[in-house]
C-alpha cells in the first residue's frame, strides 16, 4: 500500500506552511523527514494523519484518497507514534498498548483476550514484555517511546508515522529505538519518521526527504539527498559531510569550522 | 504483523491486573449493601433488623416501623445511592474526557445551570415536576452554551482547556443569576425554600422524587458505562485519540450530554451536593487504577457508599439535620487537599 502525496498545500489561517509537496513512499522503506524548526514537518504530518485538512492537493493510500475515510479505517492503515509524553493518569503499560485496538473494536466493546495477546506480542517483539504491568508514568523515557511504538504495532497498520522517535533519548536508547524501527520496516511496514539528526538518516534511512520552507528540497537515498549544498540550505549554517572510518557509506555531518584543519 | 506471529506460540496469555480491580469492585459492592442496610435502621426513629424482617414478611401489619422504613428511609437510601453513584460516574467521565483529574460535574456549569432552573421554578411557585423540568433545561442550557462558546472560540489551541475556562465562566454567570433569583424571592416563604434546597438535602425525599430522577440518571449512566473503555483512549489527548481511530467529536458529545443529564437530575432532586464528582473518582483511582473499564463501576459503587455515610452523619449528629451539601463540602475539601498532598509526595 503506497503512501502518495499529490501537490499537498496547507497551513493555518492564511499562512501557508506546506507548499505543493508531492511524493510516493513504498512499504518496507524507512523514510526520514529532515528539516529545520518551522519548515513544515509537523504540519505535513498533520495533513497525512488527517488532523489538518490540506488547502489543496490530496493524500492517497493504495491509490485511494483518505479524505472521506472514517477514522477507524484510517487508523487501520496509518499508525501514529507521537513524541514520548506523560499522561496525567498512571495507566499500566498494557492498557496503553491496548488503546491501539480501538479501531478494531465495535463502539461499545472493550479489548478481549485476543486483543491482549496482540498487545503482549507487540511488547514482546520490542523486548519490553516485562514492562506490561508497570505504570507508564514510572518507566524511563526510552521505554515509554518503545511502548508507544508497541502500541502502533498493536494497531496492525501498514504504515508507521513517527514524530522524532529518537528525540530526548540517550545514545543507547536512540540506537535501540532506531534499530527496532529498521527491523519493522524489513518485515514489510512502511516507515515515515521525522528526525533532527542527519546522522540517523545516514545510518538507518533508505530514503531521505529534506524539507526547507514548506517544500521538499531533495528526496533520495541519504548519500544523494544529503549533500553539503542541500544541508547548508536547509539548516542555514555551514556544514560538512564527512566519511567515517574505513568503511565507505557511513557519513556524519559536522560543522564546517571544526573540520577545516583535518580534512581540507 | 508477519514477524510477530512466530512468537505467539511460545507466548502464554497472562492474566491482566484488571482481575484485582474486579475483586475490589465486588468487595465494595458488598460494602454498599451493608452500608445501605445499616443506614436504614439508624436515625431519629430507632429501628432494628427485626423491623426489616417484619416489614418483609407482613408489610401491612408492620405499623410505624414499616412506614418509617418504606416511606421515609427507603426513598432516602435510594436517592443517596442514585445521586452518589451518578455524580461519581459523571465526575470520572468528565475527568477522563478532559484528561484532567481536577475537574468535576460542576465544571461545565451544569450544577449552576440546573440550580438556576430550579430556583426560578420555586420563585414562580411551579409544581415539583415543572421545577425538575426547568432544572434539566437550565443544566443542559448551561452546558450547551459552554460547548458552543468554547468550540466557537477555539479554532486553534487546546480545546480541553478552553472548555474548562468557558465552563467556569458560564458557571459563575449562572450563580449570579441564582443570586438574583434569591434577591427577587419573597423573603418570608420563597427565599428559605430556595436557600435550603440549594444547600442540598435528602430530608424531604419521597418515593415520587426517586421515581422522577431514576429515569434520567439511568439514561445518563448506561451510555457512559457502555463507552467507558473508550474514555481511556480520550485520555491520550484529542489528536492522538483521533489517530487511534476514534471519532472524538461524537464521543465527547455523548459523554458530555450523559454526564450533564445525571448532574441535572441529581441537582433537581436534592439540590447542589458538591465534591462527590471530584473526590470519589480520585479515591476509586487509588483502589483500582486509572483504567476506566474498572474505574467507572468502582467509582459508582464508592459514590453510593460515600453519600450514604455522609447522609447518616447529616441526620444523626445533631438535634437538627445538617444540610448534606454542607457536609460533603466540609469533608470533601480537606480530603481533596490530602489527596493532592499525597500525590505530590509520591511524585517527589
Amino acid at each position: 500500500m503506497n503512501l502518495t502525496l499529490k501537490h499537498v498545500t496547507g497551513g493555518y489561517g492564511s499562512r501557508t506552511v506546506v507548499d505543493d509537496v508531492s511524493f510516493t513512499l513504498h512499504p518496507g522503506e524507512v523514510v526520514c523527514l529532515l528539516g529545520a524548526n518551522g519548515c513544515g514537518k509537523t504540519t505535513l504530518f498533520k495533513m497525512i494523519l488527517r488532523l489538518l485538512r490540506p488547502r489543496q492537493g490530496s493524500v492517497l493510500l493504495g491509490g485511494e484518497e483518505i479524505a472521506g475515510w472514517p477514522r477507524h479505517r484510517l487508523a487501520k492503515s496509518l499508525a501514529y507514534v507521537p513524541q514520548m509524553h506523560t499522561p496525567p493518569f498512571a495507566f499500566e503499560v498494557r492498557d496503553i498498548v491496548l488503546m491501539a485496538r480501538a479501531a478494531h473494536l465495535a463502539p461499545f466493546a472493550s479489548p478481549g483476550k485476543a486483543d491482549r495477546l496482540i498487545a503482549d506480542e507487540a511488547l514482546e517483539s520490542l523486548g519490553i514484555l516485562h514492562l506490561a504491568s508497570a505504570r507508564y508514568t514510572e518507566i524511563s523515557g526510552g521505554e515509554r517511546q518503545l511502548v508507544l511504538i508497541a502500541r502502533a504495532l498493536a494497531q496492525q497498520a501498514k504504515w508507521l508515522i513517527l514524530d522524532e522517535p529518537a528525540a530526548s533519548l540517550d545514545l543507547g536508547n536512540q540506537i535501540k529505538v532506531l534499530r527496532a524501527i529498521g527491523e519493522l520496516a524489513k518485515s514489510g511496514l512502511g516507515v515515515l519518521m521525522t528526525t533532527h539528526v542527519p546522522d540517523h538518516a545516514f545510518l538507518y534511512a533508505s530514503r531521505v526527504a529534506l524539507m526547507c520552507e514548506g517544500r521538499i528540497l531533495s528526496l533520495d537515498t541519504p548519500g544523494v539527498a544529503l549533500t553539503e549544498a542541500t544541508l547548508c540550505k536547509a539548516y542555514g549554517v555551514s556544514l560538512r559531510v564527512v566519511e567515517v572510518g574505513s568503511r565507505s557509506g557511513i557519513k556524519m555531518v559536522v560543522p564546517n569550522e571544526l573540520c577545516e584543519e583535518e580534512y581540507v | 504483523m508477519a514477524t510477530l506471529s512466530s512468537s505467539s506460540d511460545t507466548l502464554k496469555y497472562r492474566k491482566p491486573n484488571a482481575l484485582q480491580g474486579g475483586r475490589a469492585f465486588v468487595l465494595l459492592a458488598l460494602l454498599l449493601v451493608l452500608v445501605a442496610l445499616g443506614s436504614s435502621v439508624i436515625g431519629s426513629y430507632s429501628l432494628s433488623s427485626r423491623d426489616w424482617w417484619n416489614v418483609l414478611t407482613a408489610p401491612l401489619e408492620s405499623g410505624t416501623p414499616g412506614i418509617v422504613l418504606l416511606q421515609i428511609r427507603l426513598p432516602r437510601l435510594l436517592a443517596c445511592i442514585l445521586v452518589g453513584s451518578g455524580l461519581a460516574l459523571a465526575g470520572s467521565s468528565y475527568q477522563g474526557l478532559f484528561n484532567n483529574p481536577m475537574v468535576s460535574p460542576d465544571i461545565l456549569g451544569a450544577s449552576a445551570g440546573a440550580g438556576l432552573g430550579a430556583a426560578v421554578g420555586i420563585l414562580f411557585g411551579f409544581n415539583i415536576v415543572a421545577i425538575q423540568a426547568l432544572s434539566f433545561a437550565g443544566g443542559l442550557l448551561a452546558v450547551l452554551l459552554t460547548w458552543a462558546l468554547a468550540s466557537g472560540l477555539c479554532r486553534r489551541g487546546d480545546p480541553v482547556l478552553m472548555l474548562v475556562l468557558v465552563g467556569i465562566l458560564i458557571g459563575s454567570l449562572f450563580t449570579a443569576l441564582i443570586s438574583l433569583t434569591k434577591y427577587l424571592a419573597d423573603p418570608l416563604n420563597k427565599l428559605p425554600v430556595i436557600t435550603f434546597w440549594l444547600l442540598g438535602s435528602f430530608a424531604s425525599i419521597t418515593t415520587k422524587d426517586v421515581r422522577l430522577a431514576i429515569i434520567p440518571i439511568a439514561v445518563g449512566c448506561i451510555p457512559l458505562l457502555l463507552l467507558r473503555w473508550r474514555l481511556n483512549v480520550l485520555c491520550m489527548g484529542e489528536q492522538e485519540a483521533r489517530t487511534l481511530g476514534l471519532n472524538t467529536g461524537v464521543l465527547r458529545f455523548i459523554v458530555i450530554v450523559c454526564a450533564t443529564l445525571i448532574t441535572a437530575a441529581s441537582v433537581s432532586m436534592c439540590g447542589m451536593v458538591g465534591w462527590i464528582g471530584l473526590v470519589v473518582p480520585h479515591l476509586a483511582r487509588l483502589v483500582v487504577g486509572p483504567n476506566h473499564k474498572i474505574l467507572l463501576p468502582t467509582a459508582a459503587v464508592m459514590g453510593g457508599c460515600f453519600l450514604l455515610l455522609v447522609d447518616d452523619v447529616a441526620r444523626t449528629v445533631g438535634a437538627l439535620e445538617i444540610p448534606v451539601g454542607v457536609l460533603t463540602a466540609l469533608i470533601g475539601a480537606p480530603f481533596f487537599l490530602f489527596l493532592l498532598m499525597r500525590e505530590r509526595g509520591s511524585e517527589a
